[in-house]
């Protein structure tokens, strides 16, 4: 009986869950008893109805819930266990060989230098959010405070959308080969590659605003308008200022998504290792690097060092977006 | 006064329209893809026959005449896929009923970041990681590409299960309680069966993510275009077929590559399709 407790506290399932790319929002309603799901569960191989439990014996239970506590216990150590060892196997490899030279501004093939990456990487996150950011926030807007629910195009937006966001990178690297590099004849540039991506960030962007927005209470909205207020006042004075965070977070998981992209990359913004002078050049972002030299094979311990240096943005980017997350939690409750 | 609620009700307009259009933006993306994908991809398929291309089991472009079977790639992503879902699922769920039903909160806030990171972690580092450990121990292979997916698969897997869990009414939980049934067997029994469609979700996603890895697949499975005897023989999948040809491969060979990205899109919208098919159930 002392569980009871300990599930009441826990938490809703709210933070982080805009995380994985097309994260379906769980619906908040189960299925009800007496859907398909529950008459099935009795018959599931090995598990008796209910009143069998009367006929076990007090061991063979005890034995039963000691085994299923080990499986849950070990496969949650066993899930950190991985974590932990494969964030440190990469800081202790990589540390020892994050040099001064490896931040030098030109890259030579002597220095290796992650810093003109580094700085395309900055580049070419800017540039993607700039497209996505405002195509992915007004759809939201339109389809949380404009369509009429349950609309037809709301439900074939969304339909589009979770195709997005389920279409793999190298997908999007071969698109935006074929459209960008060679239709529209960028060429593998900084901007084939930032538009390949934008595409790519879009249903994340979309959803968190979407769902930022829907946790607006209604009631704000009501009273913006009883005060007379327009609906396109309402929504930027009153409807998006609390629902910022949400919006934030979500587009500080889109760059961790570009941080983190290689395949949609290669062949759209190429893999030249210098700072480009415009965004019609070619230019690597350092998950390119990191691959680049993998794959050339020479550099291993610089390929450490890189992914010390892709761990530490995870790292900030994820804290950043967990902070914004929870403090849309907060001011929903308030 | 008429004059400024003119151009309000005007402004009003106009932004509805740019809204609108903004929403008609994930369409048309999806409508270029589709397009250009096709327009480029399907034409070499007539020139090699759709069997040929589908079951040949040799790929040689180099050859003359060239080849193209991609019988094996479509083996290997399979192969891969299916070990990384033996790895990843049942670790994943154990986890998603260790976060929604066993965890204390304190421990719940250490972890739940943890998870976080693992889905973070770009595929590189990942690939990176699978080259220097898991490699030395099992080869360039099917198994040391089905660790590494199982384990990149775990983040998707456990988030969506355990919001599953938690969406099973609490009721639940207290009637096999009241029944007499312990803690983990009310949880197993009981709330997990529950949760079947919202778990099935979560194992089709985990899926998709699993067939449409590119770099960290590249990084250990050997990339050999022949269809593998055994797990640990290398492979080559789908997507590994793209990228590692794709930087010299022209006209016919090129259009072949494209094909294969059709067939790789075709996978994700068949794997896409059944996962709505189960949220529309769920919902």
């Amino acid at each position: 009986m002392k569980n009871l407790g300990r599930i009441g506290r826990s938490r809703a399932p709210m933070a982080g869950s805009s995380q994985m790319p097309g994260s379906p929002q769980m619906p908040g309603s189960p299925q009800m008893p007496g859907s398909p799901q529950m008459p099935g569960s009795p018959q599931m191989p090995g598990s008796p109805q209910m009143p069998g439990n009367i006929q076990m014996s007090g061991n063979t239970r005890r034995f039963s819930e000691t085994c299923m506590a080990v499986a849950t216990w070990a496969a949650a150590c066993l899930t950190l266990g991985i974590l932990v060892f494969l964030v440190g196997f990469i800081l202790v490899r990589g540390i020892p060989y994050i040099t001064p030279s490896l931040f030098a501004f030109t890259y030579t093939s002597d220095n290796v230098s992650l810093m003109p990456a580094l700085i395309s990487t900055l580049f070419m996150t800017v540039l993607a959010l700039l497209i996505a950011v405002p195509f992915g926030v007004f759809s939201a807007i339109y389809l949380v405070e404009y369509a009429r629910r349950g609309n037809k195009f709301v439900s074939f937006v969304r339909t589009t959308t979770e195709t997005l966001s389920g279409i793999p990178s190298i997908v999007y690297g071969l698109f935006g080969l074929l459209f960008f590099v060679t239709f529209l004849g960028w060429g593998f540039s900084v901007l084939a590659g930032a538009f390949t991506l934008a595409i790519m960030i879009l249903p994340l962007v979309m959803r968190s605003s979407e769902e930022a927005l829907k946790a607006v209470p209604d009631a704000y909205r009501e009273g913006a308008f009883g005060l007379g207020a327009g609906r396109l006042r309402t929504v930027f004075r009153i409807v998006i200022p609390p629902a910022m965070p949400g919006i934030l977070a979500g587009i500080i998981l889109a760059v961790g998504r570009i941080v983190g992209e290689t395949a949609a990359l290669i062949y759209t913004a190429g893999t030249v290792a210098q700072i480009p002078a415009s965004p019609a050049q070619s230019a690597r972002t350092l998950s390119v690097h990191m691959y680049a030299l993998t794959s050339e094979g020479f550099y291993m311990n610089e390929g450490y060092a890189t992914a010390v240096v892709l761990l530490v943005l995870v790292v900030l980017i994820n804290t950043g977006s967990a902070m914004l997350a929870k403090r849309i939690g907060r001011g929903r409750k308030g | 006064m008429g004059c400024g609620a003119a151009m309000n009700a005007l402004r009003e307009k106009v932004m509805r329209g740019v809204f609108m259009t903004a929403a008609l933006v994930s369409i048309l993306a999806v409508a270029l893809i589709c397009v250009f994908l096709f327009a480029n991809g399907l034409p070499v398929l007539g020139k090699i026959g759709i069997f040929n291309f589908l079951l040949g089991q040799e790929w040689s472009p180099a050859d003359d005449p060239q080849v193209f079977g991609i019988l094996p790639m479509i083996l290997g992503s399979l192969y891969v896929t299916a070990g990384a879902i033996v790895v990843g699922v049942p670790i994943g769920i154990l986890t998603a009923v260790f976060l929604a039903r066993v965890c204390p909160a304190k421990m719940y806030a250490m972890i739940k970041p943890g998870i976080d990171l693992l889905a973070g972690i770009p595929s590189v580092v990942y690939g990176f990681f699978g080259m220097a450990v898991i490699v030395p121990l099992a080869g360039n292979s099917i198994l040391a590409a089905s660790l590494l997916l199982g384990v990149m698969i775990l983040p998707t897997i456990i988030t969506l299960a355990e919001s599953s869990l938690r969406a099973v009414p609490q009721s639940y939980y207290e009637g096999a309680l009241a029944l007499g049934a312990g803690h983990y067997r009310s949880v197993f029994r009981i709330l997990l069966p529950a949760a079947k469609s919202g778990i099935l979700a979560a194992v089709i996603l985990g899926i998709g993510r699993a067939i449409g890895e590119t770099m960290a697949v590249i990084m250990v499975a050997g990339n050999q275009a022949r269809i593998p005897g055994s797990p640990f023989q290398g492979v080559r999948t789908l997507t590994a077929n793209i990228v590692i040809e794709m930087g010299y491969a022209a006209e016919m060979h090129r259009e072949a590559l494209i094909a294969t990205g059709v067939v790789l899109f075709v996978f994700i919208l068949l794997i896409n399709l059944s996962f709505s098919a189960l949220k529309r159930r769920m919902d």
